[in-house]
């Protein structure tokens, strides 16, 4: 059973909802992104996304692109991901790592070799945001080889053929992307994620997360009500240009905005 | 002389690509799930209009009388004269409404979001000719218009600023990244993925998910039909030689395309040398670039080793982009098609020799295609015949040759 597997089955069993922070690695600097991370499981965390920096972000909005930015001054490749990963994994053998990003650098890397050193350094899924499964049959392939799980995107645009094509070739989880538009955004509509989300289950058992625009507690908590997993990213990632004068308090300031989502989303556990 | 209809060239796709879009390795669709239905419901609309009678009744009559199609193939005798090889021709797109190749493909993409009931149409652009071709169509058909473009490339280009602001588009800097062109398209990818529902992105150039590449090579295949015909009326033969710049590459495919089963002809694409292929300051994928996937599709990039999108130079707004249309690197590796390079250096003085020897002002992009073509000439017998892609008229690079040389205007 693969560590994200194995981490929902458990969250299931004690009847709570997974709460997925994203962060760009090495936003601002490199040395922040493993303190960061070890902060975010403490306040919380049952699983971890970390943002490969890549030059084009197509998907994301200002924040995470600005993030990217940051982490590129500091020439951040994926080989430093790996790294930065293998160093959290020294310490933490349980919590789920999930890298998040495009096709390129693993591309000019080669899905093979990445997908081994990927492994090697205690990654456990892979979301490539700009690679459907149509053009992934290689790369979760590759992943699936070193028991990686391959992570695929469904949205609200997303036909029942697609909610079918995309299940086939899914494994760990699916990532339900709330609304249409790039991450952070302000548009969340919980009544048509729930409508969604209750027709993907109707072609999955995957444990189904949802991500862009959640924005606090509230948000989280509502969503946490509805899906298996909650993902917050830039609500996290839009502190870091406050604390630039500062960095070495990046890590509690965003413990603790992911220890008042965590907080809000077992209360309303306990309410229904 | 009689315009073909745009059908020929479906039929022709028909073998490459695959129905997803791949040429050879190249091609594909690889864009963020959101945007995998829209692609779908725009490649299905294509599909059935590019053979839809109607539709392309329609669309050739715009080309004759709104861009003024065709447009000649005019023998440079003195510029022939003067490198004394081969005869050259010019394909005149820079006679075209709005002064270049592009508006061949608004128009087609413009009469295709008409009939999918979008009221809002998007685009990307660097130098400003696309965007201006886009504001253009969008005015003509009374649809809402957005231009994305870098805050570098308007601060570069604020004639044609101006040109799209007069003509009721919205210009939207973009201030991320490296503020040019490649910044401009990430943004219009966000914003279609934010209204899908009412909007309509025009891809300039034959880049991006599929159906784009196809598509935009479809409709400027006008280009190379009508040369084909008008070479085979003035010489009695086909060309030795085709020649074109390549930035996404547009003008080429658009040329090249009718030409692909003509074994005999040569074809090149000249890609944007910049300061030197050695110097790193350049713009040309195809001959210094590796395999990769951006804005949609796998294709030559210039990237970093570890896969980031590096900036791009060259003394041309419109070839200064960091990738290459898909069929490009298809016909780079299959060897139908040649690619090499031009300098800045080498293209303004091309720009200088056409303007003076023919009264003919090329665009900077286009003044790339013609450095190559002297040199392609030079070695040539004067019975060969080389058609190059005269792809936009350079009244817009005044200001950039200009000041180049020291000169206020």
């Amino acid at each position: 059973m693969s560590r994200i597997q194995a981490r929902f089955r458990e969250l299931g069993e004690r009847q709570r909802k997974a709460l997925i922070p994203y962060v760009t690695a090495g936003d601002p600097h490199p040395d922040v992104t493993v303190p960061l991370l070890h902060a975010l499981v403490d306040a919380g965390a049952d699983l971890v996304e970390i943002g490969v920096p890549f030059s084009d972000p197509m998907a994301d909005g200002p924040v995470i692109q600005a993030a990217c930015e940051r982490a590129l001054v500091h020439h951040v490749s994926l080989h430093d991901v790996l790294d930065m990963v293998r160093e959290f994994r020294s310490t933490d053998t349980t919590t789920p790592v999930i890298l998040m990003g495009y096709l390129n650098p693993i591309e000019v890397w080669g899905y093979e070799g990445f997908s081994r050193s990927a492994a090697e350094a205690g990654v456990d899924g892979v979301l490539t945001v700009d690679m459907p499964p149509e053009e992934a049959a290689e790369l979760t392939h590759a992943l699936h080889a070193r028991s990686l799980d391959a992570i695929f995107l469904l949205a609200p645009t997303s036909s029942q053929e697609r909610m079918r094509t995309v299940s086939q070739s899914a494994s760990g989880f699916i990532y339900y992307v709330s609304f249409k538009g790039v991450t952070g955004a302000n548009r969340l509509d919980v009544d048509s994620v729930a409508d969604k989300l209750a027709e993907i289950r109707g072609f999955t058992d995957l444990p189904l997360g949802v991500g862009f625009g959640i924005r606090d507690p509230e948000s989280a908590a509502q969503i946490a009500r509805i899906a298996d997993a909650v993902v917050v990213g830039s609500a996290l990632v839009s502190k870091v240009p406050g604390l630039l004068d500062k960095p070495e308090t990046i890590p509690a300031e965003l413990a603790a905005t992911v220890s008042a989502m965590r907080a809000a989303m077992d209360a309303q556990a306990v309410v229904t | 002389m009689e315009q073909r209809p745009a059908a020929e060239a479906a039929t022709l796709s028909d073998a490459v690509p695959d129905e997803r879009g791949h040429f050879g390795p190249y091609g594909g669709r690889f864009v963020a799930e959101t945007l995998m239905r829209p692609l779908d419901e725009l490649n299905a609309a294509y599909s059935r209009y590019i053979k839809d009678p109607e539709f392309l009744a329609e669309f050739d009559s715009d080309l004759r009388h709104y861009v003024g199609r065709p447009s000649p193939l005019y023998y440079a005798e003195r510029l022939s004269d003067e490198i004394g090889g081969a005869r050259i021709y010019l394909k005149r797109e820079d006679l075209n409404h709005t002064g270049a190749h592009k508006i061949n493909n608004t128009v087609g993409q413009a009469l295709l979001a008409k009939r999918m009931g979008k009221q809002r149409v998007i685009a990307e652009t660097g130098a400003g000719q696309h965007g201006v071709a886009s504001a253009t169509v969008a005015a003509r058909f009374g649809m809402e218009c957005v231009v994305y473009m870098g805050a570098e490339d308007i601060r570069r280009q604020a004639i044609n600023v101006y040109r799209m602001r007069l003509l009721g588009a919205e210009v939207v800097p973009v201030e991320s990244g490296s503020r040019t062109l490649k910044d401009a398209l990430n943004e219009a990818l966000r914003d279609w993925v934010t209204n899908v529902d009412d909007t309509f992105y025009i891809i300039g150039t034959v880049a991006g998910p599929h159906p784009y590449p196809v598509m935009v090579r479809d409709f400027q295949a006008v280009i190379g039909r009508e040369a084909r015909l008008q070479v085979l009326e003035q010489a009695g033969r086909l060309p030795d030689a085709l020649v074109a710049c390549v930035g996404g590459g547009s003008n080429a495919i658009g040329l090249f395309y009718p030409f692909l089963q003509d074994r005999e002809v040569a074809l090149y694409g000249i890609e944007a040398g910049g300061d030197g292929l050695e110097t790193g300051r350049h713009a040309a994928p195809l001959c210094a670039g590796k395999s990769g996937v951006l804005h949609g599709n796998r294709t030559y990039l210039m990237e970093d080793k570890d896969g980031q999108i590096i900036e791009t130079h060259s003394i041309s707004a419109g070839l200064d982009y960091p990738g290459v249309g898909p069929e490009h690197a298809w016909l780079k590796d299959s060897g139908r098609a040649r690619y090499d390079t031009v300098t800045d250096t080498e293209a303004l003085a091309a720009f200088h020799h056409l303007t003076r020897t023919e009264g003919i002002m090329p665009a900077l992009e286009s003044s790339h295609a013609l450095a190559y073509t002297a040199r392609l000439a030079a070695g040539m017998d004067r019975d060969r015949i080389i058609v190059v892609n005269l792809s936009g008229r350079g009244d817009k690079d005044i200001h950039t040759v200009a000041d180049l040389e020291g000169i206020r205007v």
